[in-house]
């Protein structure tokens, strides 16, 4: 697409020199004095951008950790009689190996896989991962600022984030197992190390962990809001942000009001564990040991867990949205359809976040009467949701859609999105919930809504920015074998689990073959769990690709390869700390102008002309 | 082996992938960039409305090939009185959901094939339409509500509580790792207090057996059975940590929480033999239970009410499975009266009975039973040797002709036989074992049978019926040899004359 480079850069280094803010900032060639040397320009460094490539690595390398666990957990439930004895050199002792020389899964670490792979999908994924990598990166670059308003901060974060992941890989190799009572850690199970040997130690760093992620969270969110609302260029009013700037503004917001919570709720959960407390504890009888702990109820860390866990889910996906509202709208060379109702409905789906919680917790003993409540709220969510769906079809309608790997990703995260999303209709109708919750319905719709939806969005960005983060496009073919690999696989894995869910298969279950009622859905297991190698392999594929092209990949020849309005692509190609080498371009109009007034695209520092219409104001 | 061969095919296929990703960069070089656009629009607009057409059909298909798990629908229609409203919300869920589904999935792929890029097509410039954002925020929120009426309709009669004077069978679970107790209330209908802090290998609930309502409360082995048509409240608690409550069949879910008892009402609306028969109606169900022994029992035979747990417990949290039978009212019943108390047989007169220094208001019926029956016996009897009976709970106080209060159920039970048997004329023995001084001792029997004959006179007995003998040590049942058998001898007789 060089034809639409040239002319148009020496258009806006014009009326970057004319219109732009001259902060009076003096580009380093060879970086500062802070950045000079390997160590403080790769590792230390308290450059956005690095630090937003720190926090993708870091995701990456925890989501395949992640995956790879729920591949042995999965073939634990496909080939119950399959020998693992393979893994050994892996997993130790965790693989029990019988006289017949038979390798089986100890259901010991069974459950430890299971809640390991929750804990590092949900927090270091999904959270540190997408919304770690993507706020770092484009808040500065598209709002038009230097860099974060405490880089320092910034970089803290990030490093706290680094330790919690140590601390969470040490816990693996405990002799009693990393924690294994689920991701939740509800108590008492959680609370008693003589109820499950994951609960020992094990649990111990669990929290440890979890306290430095929450660290990590709490800086960057603050970094985050504090630089949207202060460091924002001349013209660029909050109706004129696009609309991942929008997602992940609100996105800190519920992760600085919801994680303290988590945190609180944790360390009441420690009190108990190493103080004799009995915050969460009442009446326990363990192993025949009768405990002197009562007064307590574990209900209570249900609700401080889930008021964080709950907008938790907000925190993964709203990051996920607005980076597909902005690439459909690139790609679908057409503005974004209904740009302020995508902006009140994130803003309704996060006040909602906070008032849904207990909808987790139907049957958790709640009086009934409560959950009348939570089930209002809950469905009310569809409301913004559903307007957010039909809001992304509409783009596509009279567009004129290039189909990219980012833009492909887009497309699937909208089906991933209506499927999850409509299941959950069923499951915040409590008394719909009584038969389907803590089944495999469940599984389903979550990994379906929040799990494969926000791995698309997180694809879709990685695709899109992929250029401004390296200087280099990933390799296109390989990006659509990646993208409709997942989207058959990742349907593959999870639609047949709405049929077991159905029938009141529990989650959870090591196995399910001493159950009459559950055991015949032998073959429809092993089929889940090839689909779920398959889609293992093709996301090691996604990573060859990513990392050979960082190294091989084609070179990005102009700024704005793919015709975009937003700030990041007037930065030079591989822009240094501070983004812009002379002036900040001042922001003139919406980040939406596409195929206005038959212009292709309209960046967002072209001035308007005589009497044009700003859409954003 | 097998392992690093896959391994090894694995890498081969993404080396394999990443040359074509590389020869086909090669070739978009030499072919020119609109030529590689072109051919991609089409490729993925093609793989676009070829995916909704594969996949759509799919979700009916699957659906239909399970169709067997459709929660409502033959083998998988809900057992419980409750169940059916719940079937039948998710039923009208699915209804709505399913349009929408399909709807935006048409759209959302057609859109993405119709409008892929092609050179030359500008793209139009809608921004927004308010009216159009109007309808699908109203639309939503009409269904919404409609959904949340019904919702909370069937939730709010769904967990509502024994209300006043209902006729109901109160059950309790109790979960631990990785097991349930159940405990049924015996013939009284009430379970019994509990206190955890009473809890040991020998009362494993902690039940306080001073709380009456214990005394009858019974804990089946393994066969657990539940009356059809008739109401039930599940107590639900749990010893460690969390459980939950899970009978799939029944729509019945809920956590058992440490300190905190919860429950669920419901009633089982099919037995286990009539939801055998149902399900023997569908193929799928006459397939062999167990796919390894294929002329072993069929799925449909071998069909039970499960309970599971679905509440992560712990590493033995996929194993905590019960059975309850679902049977008539009549067969449960007599099941019930077969079951022994776990107090009377467990606990009652050893180490930790905390009752031990009572006589049971049961105790107390069942010898009124037994000794009407034990007299009857002696009256119709002719050998002389049965017409003798051993009164073993008059009790007096040691070396007194006093009697003990405990002593009134023997006695109350003698009035009671001395009315019905209006010809009976009897004698009352007092007997001692040998220790002490002989004419001591047949002066305290004598007292003590005198006593005996008071207490009967008292309560309207004529004197012309009954006969006082002191008998002293003179008459001892077994030899007085040891302590037990001298305690044997020490005893209050009554003779039918």
């Amino acid at each position: 697409m060089a034809h639409v480079a040239s002319a148009s850069e020496t258009l806006e280094e014009k009326l970057t020199q004319e219109l732009g803010y001259d902060d009076h900032f003096h580009e380093h060639h060879h970086g500062d004095k802070f950045q000079s040397n390997f160590l403080t320009h790769y590792i230390f460094s308290t450059d956005h951008k690095m630090i937003a490539r720190q926090f993708l690595m870091t995701g990456m390398f925890w989501a395949f950790i992640g995956a790879a666990m729920s591949i042995i957990f999965r073939l634990q439930l496909g080939f119950p009689e399959a020998d693992l004895a393979w893994l050994r050199p892996l997993l130790g002792k965790w693989i029990q190996v019988n006289e017949a020389g038979i390798g089986k899964l100890d259901p010991e670490f069974y459950y430890a896989l299971v809640t390991m792979h929750g804990t590092i999908l949900v927090f270091f994924v999904l959270t540190a991962g997408l919304s770690g990598t993507f706020s770092n990166l484009l808040i500065p670059l598209q709002i038009g600022a230097r860099d974060m308003a405490s880089p320092l901060l910034n970089a803290f974060s990030y490093w706290a984030f680094f330790l919690a992941g140590v601390v969470m890989f040490l816990s693996l190799f405990l002799s009693t197992g990393p924690f294994s009572g689920g991701w939740t850690a509800y108590p008492p199970l959680s609370a008693l190390p003589q109820a499950s040997d994951g609960s020992g130690a094990g649990m111990t760093m669990w929290i440890v962990s979890m306290a430095l992620f929450v660290v990590s969270v709490l800086l960057g969110g603050v970094n985050y809001i504090t630089t949207v609302l202060n460091m924002r260029t001349k013209g660029m009013s909050m109706w004129r942000m696009p609309l991942t700037i929008w997602a992940f503004f609100v996105t800190a917001i519920l992760g600085l009001l919801s994680f303290p919570v988590l945190l609180s709720g944790v360390f009441l959960l420690m009190f108990d564990r190493s103080m004799g407390t009995s915050f969460y504890l009442n009446e326990i009888v363990v192993g025949g040991e009768v405990l002197d702990r009562i007064g307590g109820s574990p209900i209570l860390y249900q609700h401080l867990f889930w008021f964080l866990g709950h907008p938790e889910v907000y925190i993964i996906i709203l990051p996920a949205m607005g980076i597909v509202s902005e690439v459909l709208s690139v790609h679908a060379r057409k503005p974004i359809f209904g740009y302020r109702a995508m902006v009140f409905s994130i803003l309704a789906i996060a006040f909602l976040s906070f008032i849904v919680w207990a909808h987790h917790m139907f049957m958790s003993g709640v009086n009934p009467f409560i959950s009348n409540f939570f089930v209002i709220f809950t469905l009310i969510i569809a409301v913004p949701s559903a307007v957010k769906v039909f809001n992304w079809i509409s783009t596509i309608y009279g567009s004129n859609l290039r189909f990219t790997s980012a833009s492909l990703f887009a497309v699937g995260f909208v089906s991933m999105f209506i499927s999850g999303g409509l299941t959950g209709i069923f499951l915040g109708n409590s008394a719909i919930d009584i038969q389907l919750h803590d089944t495999y319905f469940v599984v389903a719709h979550f990994h379906i809504v929040m799990g494969i939806a926000a791995f698309f969005g997180m694809f879709s960005g990685i695709y899109h920015w992929f250029p401004k983060m390296f200087g280099r496009f990933m390799n296109e073919t390989l990006g659509k074998v990646h993208f409709w690999g997942t989207l058959v696989g990742a349907y593959a894995i999870f639609w047949p689990m709405h049929y077991t869910g159905m029938a009141g298969v529990p989650r959870r279950y090591y196995s399910i073959d001493n159950f009459e009622s559950f055991r015949h859905f032998t073959e429809l297991n092993q089929f889940i769990t090839v689909a779920a190698i398959v889609v293992f392999f093709l996301q090691v594929l996604f990573m060859v690709n990513f990392f050979y092209s960082i190294f091989s990949g084609r070179k990005v020849t102009v700024k704005n390869p793919w015709g975009a309005n937003s700030l990041e692509w007037t930065t030079p190609i591989e822009p240094g700390h501070g983004n812009w080498p002379n002036n900040i371009p001042t922001v003139q109009r919406w980040a939406y102008d596409y195929g206005k007034n038959g212009e292709e695209f309209i960046p967002q520092y072209i001035p308007l002309k005589e009497g044009e219409h700003d859409h954003g104001h | 082996m097998t392992a690093l061969i896959i391994l090894l095919c694995v890498i081969l296929i993404i080396i394999v992938l990443v040359q074509i990703g590389k020869v086909t960069e090669l070739t978009a070089q030499i072919k020119g960039e609109r030529e590689v656009m072109r051919d991609n629009s089409k490729w993925n607009g093609w793989l676009s409305v070829g995916f909704m057409l594969v996949f759509l059909p799919a979700t009916v298909i699957s659906a239909w090939m399970y169709k067997n798990e459709m929660m409502g629908y033959g083998p998988h229609a809900s057992a419980s009185a409750h169940g059916g409203m719940i079937d039948s919300l998710f039923n009208i869920t699915l209804f709505f959901t399913g349009i929408v589904f399909v709807l935006t999935h048409i759209a959302l792929f057609w859109f993405a094939y119709k409008y892929r890029w092609q050179e030359g097509r500008k793209a139009r410039f809608i921004s927004h339409d308010n009216r159009l954002e109007i309808w699908w925020t109203v639309i939503p929120a009409v269904v919404m509500a409609f959904l949340v009426v019904n919702g909370l309709n069937t939730w709010n009669t769904v967990m509502a509580d024994i209300q006043g004077d209902e006729d109901f069978i109160e059950i309790e679970a109790t979960g631990q790792q990785f097991n349930w107790i159940i405990r049924y209330p015996g013939l009284d209908g009430k379970l019994g207090a509990r206190n955890f802090k009473l809890t040991t290998a020998g009362n494993q609930l902690g039940q306080d057996f001073t709380d009456p309502k214990n005394w009858d409360d019974v804990l089946p082995g393994q066969e657990l059975l539940l009356p059809v048509g008739k109401k039930i409240r599940v107590r639900i608690t749990a010893k460690d940590v969390l459980h939950n409550f899970y009978l799939p069949h029944m729509r019945l879910k809920m956590d058992a929480v440490p300190g905190m008892p919860t429950y669920f009402v419901f009633t089982p609306i099919k037995t286990t033999a009539e939801y055998r028969n149902e399900l023997r109606k569908y193929p799928d169900y006459n397939t062999p239970a167990d796919p390894a022994d294929p002329t072993g029992p069929k799925r449909w035979e071998k069909f039970e009410y499960e309970l599971a747990c679905a509440e992560l417990c712990g590493k033995g949290h996929y194993s905590m499975k019960r059975v309850f039978k679902v049977v008539p009212q009549e067969e449960y019943d007599a099941w019930l009266k077969k079951q022994e108390s776990f107090y009377l047989t467990q606990v009652r007169g050893k180490e930790d009975d905390p009752n031990k220094e009572r006589v049971l208001d049961v105790e107390v019926k069942q010898r009124a039973v037994d000794f009407s029956a034990n007299i009857k016996k002696a009256v119709e009897s002719t050998n002389a040797a049965d017409k003798v009976l051993r009164l073993d709970n008059i009790f007096f106080e040691t070396g007194s002709a006093a009697l003990k209060t405990d002593s009134r159920y023997e006695l109350d039970n003698l009035v009671a036989a001395m009315g019905a048997n209006s010809q009976m004329v009897i004698e009352i023995g007092g007997h001692t074992d040998n220790s002490g001084d002989p004419v001591a001792n047949q002066a305290l029997s004598a007292q003590r049978a005198n006593m005996v004959v008071k207490y009967l006179t008292d309560r309207g007995v004529p004197a012309s019926r009954l006969r006082a003998v002191g008998y002293g040590d003179t008459k001892p049942s077994v030899p007085n040899d040891s302590p037990e058998n001298m305690a044997k001898n020490r005893r209050t007789e009554l003779r039918i004359l």
